[in-house]
């Protein structure tokens, strides 16, 4: 249906746009600002903060310019005496609400009310302070999140994006009037409450009152520690995201400057977690091929399908939450970093002589759940923690800044051998569908001894940002030992993002659709759009750094998974085979249903 | 002087062998269009407080597209001082199911729901008694329209139509974004008459007297006559049907207990005037509106515990999603406070004042647009009585 075009003013300029549009778009097509708080383009509109109020000639009252839609003949006035006396005491309303520590704050610098307070020099501002001493006692029960309500503005958009986005509804607004606030069921911890720790809400948060429980002193303290080997592990989505947080465009590649980084940063060697994403593939892809053998050749009825990926640790505590019916569903692979974690502490610290106990591992990752991942009781198969520190890619750009290094001057370097070595396929696993298309790249060859039938290996219908997908690769050709796959249509489904997944785990539950391989991750756009990734965030901004993904994959020398030579290695040398006993001990986990309040 | 304050008897009159009943069966006869425009020619207008033209109203909600369309009495009765409405339902609730089902009949709406304001749940009982009478002499009668009751949970801004909606439909109370309008996408998005309980009692009687009758009460600008809940210092509160535009000092004259300092015209949200402007204030739509209440104050009220008292309501009641009525409110209590204090000058009063007309024209919905009028009339009437 096409829309008829409605003809405005703003400002005294003349501008068409199409019907629905709002004032706030209209006016950002003219090169008109108009400033936001409660906005945020994934979520749905409020029009709750105010700031964005204009002036419509012939109205009573001003509009917001988030919320109104534009209409034939209005004329917009975005910087009238009404409107700046208006917005100047709405940001000093505000800001009498909000615990101005500003200097003391993780998000100093980084926060659109302080922009807001800049550009109108609010100084000395009038009105009483009414932050409440007891809003200034932060909750950190949560390994991932903060919250600091002293901070909160109560734009919602934690409660938008934690509703809308992610079905989770951690969050939600009680009480009203002056205690109006934002909190958890029953005022509980986040770390009591189904909180998913996925750090969405983080990543759109104007203020500091939601941040990521950040360990940079504990790392420094780590690095400095002469009696510590200290290693760096970096997750595939970090690379192409880190330069934005550094002053270099989004979608930009930063993978070699990066490495050259946390080495002047100090970490005894860098390694890759790309590496275990590959072994991931290794493990899960001859998982789904035995499942299926189980399934459809021994009729085995206690082996469950779909099987689920389990790399997203904001997904996994999803489903023990949500749908503890289908956790048998889930792979029982441990994720890339935790597989990192496990054979550092154990392979490799053996192969480079280094005893478990004097080695640190420190994660760069794109996401805070991988803060409370680390921490669970699961995760400790090398006899210590698997996995010490996690850094979000956020946190990692800061002890960039604090050391006083020149990014964007930084020659590139490679990762240290071993555990450096990646495909194209594990770097994929940073984008939704990507951990699917690293599978079919690997499962499909080993059952047919071909590529999988897609020009390039590229396998376009599992990418891109639609919520949810759905692809068949139909199995032909295949060796001897794998005959009952052939002609199979295999059905995968993916989906990126709580709130699809939730969609798609209905029509699983209710075998409305039936899959043999599903892949889902937490975060809008998968890792890449991850709760730990430069601020801000937008369609158009993951869309850029999924176009990233793909490239520094199809640069990638190798790009199959079961190709990467340290994996062959590590099979050869210590772990014998996929899903053999080392594996089962090192590699593999089970999680356990949890509670929804 | 002349007391020329006229009492009228429309609301609650009964008659035995003209009832809702048989209004509601002889009106439903008569073409919708027909029945809009005796609407517009009695010139009602809606009598919560805002005042949109009903008749124009109805005519919106019938020229909407949609299957599904919906008609909501709001009695949600919650401004402090107003228990008129209290009084309708008790006494002629078949009155307003009437109302209500005309209007079904004139937009097109197959479901009507009453929101009861949760405080008023001790009526919940009767009145579905006497409304499942009605449904059922709907269904007799084979007329396609069933009424329902909700109840609310006591939240005032809940009175507010769209806060109202989500409310119905299970969410937070929070008033939404206009446009779009109730007659456009109110209740579950679809097209929405909303009216107060009394408005929908005078489309009832409008409807049985003719416009004429109506209208020949009042003054142009406000038709008819208007039920107000009285109360304060008055040795005779209660609940009274009076013609529209009359000067206030009549009022004064007729419940004031002769020592009358001020006049709070439309409940706490509303404006308060002070004795020297009783003779030149008309209570409707040309001078000061009301949706009924009529605090009347005398000589031994501070009015700053009065203010004080509404401040303190509007910064309890205010939903709180948007800053300048969750903030503002806060801001004006704990400001005059300050001020009585001496911790503030008394200059810091124009600051707030100032503030209110943010508030008035940047709030999200009428309760912050609103608090304005009762700060600005009492601050300016009786600063003194603020600051010492």
């Amino acid at each position: 249906m096409s829309k008829y075009l409605v003809n405005l003013k703003i400002n005294n300029m003349p501008v068409s746009v199409e019907e629905g549009t709002t004032i706030l778009e209209a006016a950002r097509k003219l090169n008109f600002r108009i400033p936001t708080l409660c906005n945020h383009p994934d979520l749905t509109v409020a029009g709750n903060c105010r700031v964005c109020v204009v002036e419509v000639k012939g109205s009573r009252l001003l509009a917001a310019a988030c919320a109104t839609p534009v209409s034939e003949g209005m004329e917009v006035f975005t910087n009238s005496e009404k409107v700046r006396v208006s917005r100047k005491h709405i940001v000093e309303l505000l800001l009498s609400e909000h615990n101005a520590d500003c200097t003391k704050c993780f998000k100093n610098g980084r926060c659109e009310l302080q922009d807001l307070a800049s550009e109108y020099r609010i100084g000395d501002h009038v009105f009483l302070d009414l932050v409440k001493p007891e809003s200034k006692i932060l909750d950190i029960s949560s390994p991932s999140i903060v919250k600091d309500d002293s901070k909160c503005i109560r734009c919602q958009r934690c409660v938008r994006t934690c509703t809308e986005l992610q079905g989770v509804s951690a969050l939600g607004v009680v009480n009203k009037g002056d205690h109006q606030r934002i909190s958890t069921f029953f005022n509980k911890p986040l770390h009591e409450v189904v909180c998913t720790n996925c750090g969405q809400c983080i990543n759109r948060c104007p203020t500091g009152a939601l941040t990521e429980r950040n360990y940079i002193e504990e790392v420094w303290n780590a690095i400095y520690n002469p009696s510590k080997f200290v290693v760096v592990q970096t997750a595939p989505a970090t690379r192409i995201a880190l330069g934005e947080d550094l002053g270099i465009a989004v979608g930009e590649r930063v993978t070699g400057k990066m490495v050259a980084a946390l080495k002047k940063l100090g970490f005894s060697k860098v390694l890759d977690t790309d590496f275990t994403a590959d072994l991931t593939i290794m493990e899960e892809g001859t998982e789904l091929l035995t499942r299926l053998k189980k399934a459809l050749v021994d009729k085995d009825e206690s082996v469950v399908l779909p099987m689920m990926t389990s790399c997203s640790p904001g997904w996994i505590k999803f489903q023990e939450h949500m749908y503890p019916e289908l956790l048998d569903n889930l792979s029982t692979c441990k994720s890339p970093q935790q597989m990192f974690g496990a054979v550092a502490k154990t392979y490799y610290a053996d192969k480079i002589n280094i005893k478990a106990q004097d080695m640190v591992v420190v994660s760069i990752m794109p996401c805070v759940a991988k803060k409370f991942e680390c921490e669970r009781p699961e995760m400790r198969d090398s006899g210590y923690q698997d996995v010490d520190y996690v850094l979000t890619t956020r946190e990692l750009a800061m002890m960039i800044k604090q050391a006083g290094i020149d990014f964007d001057k930084l020659e590139d370097e490679h990762y240290d051998s071993i555990l450096g070595e990646s495909t194209g396929a594990a770097v994929i696993f940073g984008a939704t569908g990507g951990v699917m298309e690293a599978a079919l790249r690997t499962a499909y060859e080993i059952v047919t001894g071909r590529e999988v039938p897609f020009t390039n290996l590229n396998i376009k219908p599992v990418r891109g940002m639609e919520g949810i997908k759905e692809a068949s690769v139909k199995i032909k050709g295949v060796k001897p030992e794998w005959d009952f796959l052939e002609g199979v249509e295999l059905n995968v489904a993916i989906a990126h993002g709580l709130a699809n997944a939730r969609a798609l785990m209905e029509k699983v539950r209710t075998g409305e659709a039936s899959y043999h391989f599903i892949e889902i991750m937490g975060c809008p756009g998968g890792c890449l759009g991850g709760g730990g990734q430069p601020i801000p965030t937008s369609p158009e901004i993951r869309k850029k750094r999924a176009e990233a993904i793909y490239a520094e994959d199809s640069e990638m020398i190798i790009r199959k998974s079961h190709e990467n030579p340290e994996v062959a290695e590590i099979y050869q040398q210590f772990l014998g085979e996929p899903l053999g006993h080392k594996s089962h001990d090192l590699l593999h986990t089970h999680y356990k249903p949890r509670k929804r309040y | 002087m002349e007391n020329n304050l006229k009492k009228v008897d429309i609301i609650f009159e009964v008659d035995e062998n003209n009832t809702p009943y048989d209004v509601l069966l002889k009106t439903l006869k008569r073409p919708a269009d027909e029945i809009i425009l005796d609407l517009i020619d009695s010139g009602l207008k809606g009598r919560g407080g805002a005042g949109f033209p009903t008749g124009l109203k109805w005519k919106f909600a019938r020229n909407e597209d949609g299957d599904t369309k919906y008609v909501i009495c709001n009695a949600d009765e919650g401004e402090p001082g107003t228990f008129k409405d209290r009084e309708i339902i008790d006494r002629v609730p078949e009155k307003i199911f009437t109302g209500m089902t005309i209007c079904g009949y004139v937009v097109g709406a197959k479901e009507g729901y009453i929101y009861l304001r949760g405080e008023y749940n001790f009526l919940l009982k009767p009145l579905s008694k006497k409304l499942d009478e009605f449904n059922e002499f709907l269904k007799k009668n084979k007329i396609d329209y069933k009424i329902y009751l909700k109840s609310g949970s006591g939240a005032y801004v809940c009175g507010e139509e769209s806060a109202l909606f989500e409310s119905m439909e299970g969410k937070r109370g929070e008033p939404r974004n206009k446009p779009p309008y109730p007659t456009v996408a109110g209740y579950n998005s679809k097209p929405t008459v909303i009216n107060n309980v009394e408005t929908l009692v005078y489309t009832t009687m409008i409807c049985r007297i003719g416009p004429k009758k109506f209208k020949d009460l009042g003054t142009s600008d406000s038709r008819g006559s208007k039920v107000f809940s009285v109360s304060g210092d008055t040795p005779i509160p209660g609940i009274y049907e009076l013609e529209l535009g009359m000067p206030l000092h009549n009022f004064v004259d007729e419940f004031g207990d002769g020592d009358v300092k001020a006049v709070q015209v439309g409940g706490a949200s509303g404006h308060c005037v002070p004795r020297k402007k009783f003779n030149d204030t008309i209570i409707g739509f040309e001078g000061i509106p009301t949706g009924g209440s009529m605090m009347i104050f005398n000589s031994s009220r501070s009015m700053y515990n009065v203010l004080h008292d509404y401040l303190e309501f509007f910064a309890e009641e205010s939903c709180g999603q948007c800053t300048p009525c969750r903030v503002g409110c806060q801001q004006l209590l704990k400001g005059i406070e300050a001020v009585k204090r001496g911790e503030r000058p008394p200059a810091y009063l124009d600051d707030l004042k100032k503030l209110t007309g943010t508030m008035k024209i940047a709030a999200k919905c009428g309760l912050g647009q609103s608090v304005g009028n009762p700060f600005n009339s009492i601050i300016d009437n009786f600063r003194e009585e603020i600051i010492y």
